[in-house]
C-alpha cells in the first residue's frame, strides 16, 4: 500500500470508530467495560435495559471498529475494552485543534494591527 | 471531547472588523493561508489552494453554509487534508463554524468543528445537535479514562 493508500485506510477506520462512539448506548457499554474486567452479554445485559440482541448488535459495532474485541474464558465469550483507536482519536483531533490554534492566533494578529 | 473541537478567542477588535477577517475571500485568505479564487456564497464550493509554506502544493476546498451577517459563519470541508495524492472528497466532511459575540474590548470569537463521526449528509447538523449534551457527559468520562490510564 503506498503512502496515500494507508492515510486512506486510517481515515476510513477513523470514521469507523468516531461513528461506533456515536450512540449513547456504545457509549455506556464502553464505559461499563473500561471500568472493569471483562464481561459477557448475558452480563452486560442483567444491568442494562437492553435485550442479549441489541447487546449484541452494539457489541458488533463496537468490535468492528476495534474498541472492544471478544476473549474466551472457557466456554464463554467475554468483551473486553481496547483503549489504542480512542488514544488514536483523541491524538488525530489534537493535531487538528493545534492548527486551528495557530490559525486563530495569526487571526488575532490581523485583526488587531 | 471525542466529536468536537472548541475554541473562543478575545479579539481587542469590533465585530464588524473580525466578521470581514471572517468572510471577505481576500481577508480570510491573508490569516489563514489560502489563496481564494472568488467570494464565499452560501450553499456555494470556495475553491483555491494553500499559501501555507510547505504545502503550496495542496488545493482549498469547502462548501459554505451560513452566512449571518456579523453574528455565525460555517463551513464543511474536509479536516487536515494534507495530502494531495488522496482524494478526500468522498471521506467525512466536517462542519466549521464560527461565532461572533460582543464584548467590552471587541469581540469573543468561537469556534467549533464537528461531525468527525461522519453522519449521513442530510441528518448530520440535526442529528448533532441532538445528540450533544448525551455526548458532553458520557465523553467526559471517557477522556478521565484515558486521563488516569494513558
Amino acid at each position: 500500500m503506498n503512502r496515500g493508500g494507508k492515510r486512506r485506510a486510517a481515515l476510513k477506520v477513523r470514521a469507523v470508530v468516531f461513528a461506533a462512539l456515536g450512540a449513547e448506548t456504545r457509549l455506556a457499554l464502553i464505559e461499563k467495560l473500561s471500568a472493569g474486567a471483562p464481561q459477557s452479554i448475558s452480563r452486560l445485559a442483567d444491568s442494562s435495559n437492553l435485550t442479549r440482541q441489541a447487546i449484541t448488535k452494539h457489541l458488533r459495532v463496537l468490535e468492528d471498529a476495534g474498541v472492544v474485541q471478544s476473549i474466551r474464558v472457557g466456554r464463554e465469550s467475554r468483551f473486553e475494552f481496547r483503549s489504542e483507536p480512542l488514544h488514536e482519536l483523541q491524538s488525530y483531533l489534537e493535531r487538528v485543534s493545534a492548527q486551528w490554534d495557530e490559525a486563530m492566533a495569526r487571526l488575532k494578529t490581523f485583526v488587531e494591527k | 471531547m471525542f466529536n468536537v473541537i472548541e475554541k473562543r478567542i478575545e479579539l481587542n477588535a469590533p465585530v464588524s472588523r473580525v466578521w470581514r477577517a471572517l468572510t471577505d475571500y481576500r481577508e480570510f485568505g491573508e490569516w489563514f493561508r489560502v489563496k481564494l479564487d472568488g467570494p464565499f456564497m452560501p450553499g456555494e464550493i470556495s475553491t483555491g489552494h494553500i499559501t501555507y509554506p510547505g504545502y503550496e502544493h495542496l488545493k482549498w476546498e469547502a462548501t459554505v453554509q451560513k452566512m449571518e451577517s456579523e453574528r455565525r459563519f460555517s463551513f464543511t470541508w474536509h479536516p487536515y487534508a494534507v495530502d494531495p495524492k488522496v482524494d478526500y472528497s468522498n471521506e467525512p466532511a466536517t462542519l466549521v463554524e464560527f461565532r461572533l459575540e460582543p464584548n467590552d474590548k471587541g469581540t469573543v470569537l468561537y469556534l467549533t468543528e464537528s461531525g468527525f463521526d461522519a453522519l449521513p449528509k442530510d441528518r448530520r447538523f440535526e442529528a448533532f445537535r441532538m445528540n450533544d449534551e448525551g455526548w458532553t457527559e458520557q465523553t467526559s468520562n471517557i477522556e478521565s479514562y484515558l486521563k488516569q490510564r494513558p
